[in-house]
């Protein structure tokens, strides 16, 4: 199976011939994600651009060190996820955080938030910058250990094997923090988005209790 | 068996993920057709993935990209050929 793009593989071999150059060609795709996985981890825009720039130095210094065997986001986005992590560690309520680290992994209900009548076009709904600002703030408060798995699967799209790998987990520590993640998001987000968008409730109208 | 609601919530995240075995699936999918909580829980959890991974939702400082380029310039200029330092 082909984990790199042609494209990509030939990009870093000139690199690593010299072409040092093409070095920003390179990772210009990558460069948002990159941000949006420290930022989600460290809660602050410039500790953020500061964790992005470090990331891709070191990406640079260690070039070689990438074999091929997963996609070259994958490489990165493990790179930067550890980034976000020292950064947290070192820098961001260290005792808040560390309190939040010791959340239990036992089974435990979860129970989801009702809603009634939240049936907005999500691309829509997006059009609300408020909207755009809870979503952050519900990924930015869940849970360190919660948040990392989200922003693997859910932002950055990695699968389980690649969360796992990042992390440092087992696929079915990943399977359970998701699914609890997924949860708190939920629980956070229907309250307020089923009241913004009462408007609609006449067309879809959906009423259970 | 006849499945409960709380069963149906505990699968949500690997029913979204495509994860479950076929029966298991067929029989979440069967309540759901005939428990518009379950489906609720279930479409609303979907939408606030779509719009978490949604690009809009986290946005860029202004000159990011421009900054990140030209400190990048910098050490690739203060590593001309990686090559040198090869296996």
């Amino acid at each position: 199976m082909q984990r790199v793009s042609q494209d990509e593989a030939e990009l870093i071999r000139r690199i690593l011939a010299g072409e040092t150059h093409l070095f920003h060609d390179l990772i210009r795709p990558y460069e948002k994600m990159i941000y949006v996985t420290i930022f989600a981890m460290v809660r602050n825009e410039a500790e953020a651009e500061d964790g992005a720039q470090d990331t891709l130095t070191n990406a640079f210094r260690h070039l070689r060190s990438f074999r091929g065997d997963s996609k070259f986001s994958t490489w990165l986005v493990t790179i930067a996820m550890n980034e976000g992590r020292q950064r947290l560690r070192r820098f961001k309520r260290a005792a808040e955080e560390s309190l939040e680290d010791t959340v239990t992994e036992s089974e435990g209900d979860f129970t989801p938030a009702f809603l009634t009548d939240w049936r907005e076009v999500p691309l829509e709904a997006l059009e609300r910058k408020e909207l755009r600002q809870k979503l952050r703030e519900a990924v930015e408060s869940l849970p360190p250990i919660y948040r990392e798995v989200v922003v693997l699967r859910d932002l950055q799209e990695l699968n389980q094997e690649e969360t796992a790998a990042a992390l440092g987990i087992t696929v079915a520590a990943v399977k359970v923090r998701l699914h609890r993640a997924r949860m708190m998001l939920q629980k956070t987000l229907v309250p307020y988005l089923k009241q913004s968008s009462a408007p609609r409730k006449g067309l879809f109208g959906r009423w259970f209790q | 068996m006849k499945l409960e609601c709380k069963h149906v919530w505990a699968h949500i995240s690997e029913y979204l993920d495509h994860e479950l075995d076929a029966k298991l699936r067929e029989e979440i999918e069967k309540h759901l057709e005939n428990c518009e909580v379950c489906s609720a829980i279930l479409d609303s959890t979907r939408n606030i993935l779509v719009l978490t991974a949604n690009d809009r939702t986290f946005e860029l400082p202004v000159g990011y990209s421009e900054r990140l380029h030209d400190r990048l310039e910098k050490v690739l200029r203060e590593n001309p050929g990686t090559d040198k330092h090869s296996c």
